[in-house]
C-alpha cells in the first residue's frame, strides 16, 4: 500500500491520456457487462418450468416445424408420463412489435395441472377463465406495464397466424391474472398471456390440428431420460419423427432459434478487446517509454529491477481494473434497461464477474512489455541524456 | 588515522561502440576519506562522470576493485547493488531528476518507501530533511512550482534523507544561475562541515570546486591532484 500514491500519481501525470484511456477500457467492459449478461441469461435458462420431471417433445428436424394433434393422445399412453399438454408459439404483440407478449394458447385443464407449481391463480378467475371461450389471463405485470384492467377486450397481434377472415389481430377479454409462484421466475413470466387453444386452433386460417410442440409431466424424474426414449421410439420412422428432451434443453433450443448468441457476442468482444490491447498497449508503452529517467531515478535511489518491473504492472492494474469496475458498475446499472428488451429472459449479475479476471488479465498483457523494459533499462544509460 | 570511505584500486573502465571499444579510465587509483569533500574536474569526455558512476554504484567497472563504505561494489549483482545505493548513497542530478507528479515532500519521501518506516515518520524525516535544506515552507509544491534552486535543494534533501554514507552530485549547479549555485554549493559545504558528510561532485565549474576541501581532475581516464597539475 505505501507505493499506492505513486503508482496513482504516476498514472495521473498525463490526465487526459489517461481519462481518454480509462473512458475506452470503462467503455469496453461496459459492453462486455451488458453482452455477458445477455449471454449469461441465454445459455443458462430459468429453473421453474425447466424442472427435471418435464420433458418437451418437438419434431426431430426443426421445433419450427409441427406435429400432429394426433400423437398428443399417443404420449399420453407411454408408461411413466403423468400428464401431456401441447402449445404452440403465437408470436404476439399488442399494439407495436416492441410491445412484446409472450402469448401462449393453451389447453386450461392439462396445462395447469402439469404447471400446477408455477402460477398463483385465484379458483374465480381460473372459472372465468375456463367459462369464457375468448378469455385470457395476463400476467399482472404484463396488465401493469399495457394499463389493462379485467374485463377489457385486447387485441394481440400474431406474426405467424392469420384467422380465417385474413386479419393477423386476435382479440381476447381478460378475465383474471396470474402470477409466478417462485419470485425466480418472475420475470420470466412478466410477459406473459394465456388463451385457450381451442380457439385458436379454430381460428386460425391454416396449421388446424397441429401442435408446436408438447410437454409432458413424467412420474419420475430419474426415469425421464428413458421415458424421452420410449416418446421418441413411437414415432420412429413416422412422417414426423420427434425428439424429446429435458424442459430446460428444450428451452435453450428455443433461445437459439435466434443464432448462436454466444458467438456473436463472443466475436463483438474480441474484436473490441482486440482493440483495447492496442489501444491500452499502446498508452502504457508511451507511457513508460517518457518516464525512462524518472525510472533510471527510481533505480538509482536503490529500487531494485523486480521493484521497478511491480510499479509499472501496479499500474497498469489500477488503470484496467478501475476502468473496468466503472464500467462493469454500469453494466450492472443496466440490467433493468435490459430486461425491457429481452423478456422473459433472466439476467444474473454472476455473468459480470468473469470481467475482473478480463480486465486483471488485460493489465498484465498490455503491463508486461513495458514493465520488463522498465526493468531492464540501464540507470548510466537512462541518465545519459538528462542528468 | 583518517577512515577511508572511498578506495579505487586499478580500476579501468571501457565501453564498447558497435565494434569499437571505448577505454574511459584506466589504471585509476583514488583514496577518499570520510568526511572528505572532493571536487571531479576536467574537460567533457574526460571520464569523470564514469568515475562518479562507478563510485555511486550504479555502474560496475570492466576490471580493478572499489571499495565503498567497506562494500566491494566490483562484487555485487544488480539487486545487491540497488539495496547497498539505498543505504550508502544520495544522488543529486544536474537537472534534479523530481518525479513532476510528486509534490516535494513525496518527492523526498522516495527513498523512504524501501525502508520499515511507518507513513507517519516518513512523513517526518521527509519534513525534516526538507527543513535542513531550508525548504520546508515548500514541501507540498511540485517540482515545476518550484525554481532551479529550490528544486535542487529538494533533490539534495531527498539525497540525505536516507543518513546515506556518501553523497554524490553530478554537476549540482550546471543548471542554475550563480546566486543559486553558491546557496547550493554552500549547502553541501554546510552538510560537509556540520553534519560529517563525505560528498564527491563533478563540476565544469572552478568556482564550484573551490566550496571542495579537494580538487581532483580527470582527463583521458587518469586522475592528477590540483596540486600536481599546478606544479
Amino acid at each position: 500500500m505505501k507505493y499506492f500514491p505513486l503508482v496513482w500519481a504516476t498514472l495521473w501525470r498525463k490526465k487526459t491520456r489517461t481519462i481518454f484511456t480509462l473512458l475506452s477500457v470503462m467503455v469496453a467492459f461496459l459492453l462486455f457487462g451488458v453482452l455477458e449478461t445477455v449471454d449469461y441469461a441465454f445459455s443458462h435458462p430459468s429453473a421453474g418450468a425447466t424442472g427435471a420431471d418435464k420433458l418437451v417433445t418437438t419434431n426431430k428436424y426443426s421445433i419450427t416445424l409441427p406435429l400432429p394433434f394426433a400423437d398428443v393422445q399417443q404420449i399420453r399412453s407411454v408408461p411413466g408420463v403423468e400428464e401431456v399438454t401441447w402449445l404452440t408459439w403465437f408470436g404476439g404483440y399488442y399494439q407495436e412489435s416492441k410491445n412484446f407478449v409472450f402469448a401462449l394458447p393453451i389447453d386450461a385443464d392439462t396445462y395447469f395441472n402439469l404447471h400446477k407449481d408455477e402460477f398463483i391463480v385465484s379458483e374465480a378467475e381460473m372459472r372465468a377463465f375456463t367459462d369464457t371461450r375468448t378469455g385470457g389471463l395476463a400476467n399482472t405485470a404484463l396488465m401493469k406495464k399495457f394499463g389493462w384492467k379485467v374485463g377489457d377486450k385486447v387485441p394481440l397481434h400474431s406474426t405467424i397466424w392469420t384467422q380465417k377472415n385474413g386479419s393477423l389481430d386476435w382479440t381476447f377479454d381478460i378475465v383474471g391474472t396470474f402470477d409466478a409462484k417462485d419470485p425466480t421466475q418472475a420475470a420470466q413470466q412478466a410477459t406473459s398471456f394465456l388463451f385457450h387453444y381451442e380457439l385458436f386452433d379454430e381460428g386460425r386460417s391454416f396449421g388446424k390440428g397441429n401442435v408446436g410442440w408438447i410437454e409432458e409431466r413424467v412420474a419420475d424424474p430419474s426415469q425421464a431420460s428413458e421415458v424421452a426414449n420410449r416418446i421418441d421410439a413411437l414415432f420412429t420412422n413416422s412422417s414426423d419423427e420427434t425428439k424429446t428432451q429435458p424442459a430446460k434443453d428444450f428451452a435453450m433450443a428455443f433461445l437459439k432459434q435466434l443464432g448462436d448468441i454466444g458467438f456473436v457476442l463472443r466475436a463483438i468482444l474480441g474484436a473490441v478487446f482486440f482493440t483495447l490491447l492496442f489501444l491500452t498497449g499502446n498508452t502504457m508503452m508511451q507511457s513508460v517509454r517518457e518516464r525512462v529517467p524518472e525510472l533510471a531515478v527510481l533505480k538509482t535511489l536503490g529500487f531494485g529491477d523486480t521493484a521497478v518491473l511491480g510499479l509499472v504492472i501496479a499500474e497498469s492494474l489500477l488503470l484496467c481494473v478501475v476502468a473496468a469496475l466503472l464500467g462493469l458498475a454500469l453494466s450492472f446499472g443496466a440490467i433493468p434497461v435490459i430486461k425491457m428488451g429481452l423478456p422473459g429472459v433472466e439476467l444474473s449479475p454472476r455473468a459480470l464477474l468473469p470481467g475482473i479476471g478480463v480486465a486483471v488479465l488485460l493489465a498484465f498483457i498490455v503491463g508486461l512489455p513495458p514493465a520488463l523494459r522498465a526493468m531492464r533499462l540501464s540507470i548510466v544509460d537512462a541518465l545519459a541524456d538528462k542528468r | 588515522m583518517t577512515e577511508t570511505i572511498v578506495s579505487l584500486r586499478h580500476v579501468a573502465k571501457s565501453y564498447l561502440r558497435g565494434k569499437q571499444r571505448i577505454d574511459v579510465l584506466q589504471d585509476l587509483n583514488l583514496d577518499i576519506a570520510k568526511g572528505e569533500f572532493v571536487a571531479l574536474m576536467g574537460p567533457s569526455g574526460s571520464g569523470k562522470t564514469t568515475l562518479l558512476n562507478l563510485i555511486g554504484g550504479l555502474d560496475t567497472p570492466t576490471s580493478g576493485e572499489i571499495t565503498v563504505a567497506g562494500q566491494r561494489l566490483d562484487q555485487l549483482g544488480s539487486g545487491a547493488l540497488a539495496r547497498w545505493r539505498s543505504t550508502h548513497v544520495g544522488f543529486v542530478f544536474q537537472f534534479y531528476n523530481l518525479m513532476p507528479m510528486l509534490s516535494a515532500e513525496r518527492n523526498v519521501e522516495l527513498p523512504l518507501l524501501l525502508t520499515r518506516l511507518s507513513a507517519v515518520q516518513r512523513k517526518a524525516h521527509a519534513l525534516a530533511a526538507l527543513t535542513l535544506v531550508g525548504i520546508e515552507d515548500r514541501a507540498k509544491h511540485k517540482p515545476n512550482e518550484l525554481s532551479g534552486g529550490q528544486a535542487q535543494r529538494v533533490a539534495i534533501a531527498r539525497a540525505l534523507v536516507a543518513d546515506p554514507t556518501l553523497l554524490v552530485c553530478d554537476e549540482p549547479t550546471g543548471d542554475l544561475d550563480r546566486k543559486s549555485a553558491d546557496e547550493v554549493l554552500h549547502l553541501l559545504q554546510v552538510l560537509n562541515r556540520e553534519h560529517g558528510k563525505s560528498i564527491v561532485i563533478v563540476t565544469h565549474d572552478p568556482k564550484a570546486a573551490e566550496f571542495a576541501g579537494r580538487q581532483l581532475h580527470v582527463d583521458k581516464g587518469s586522475l592528477l591532484e590540483a596540486g600536481s597539475l599546478a606544479a
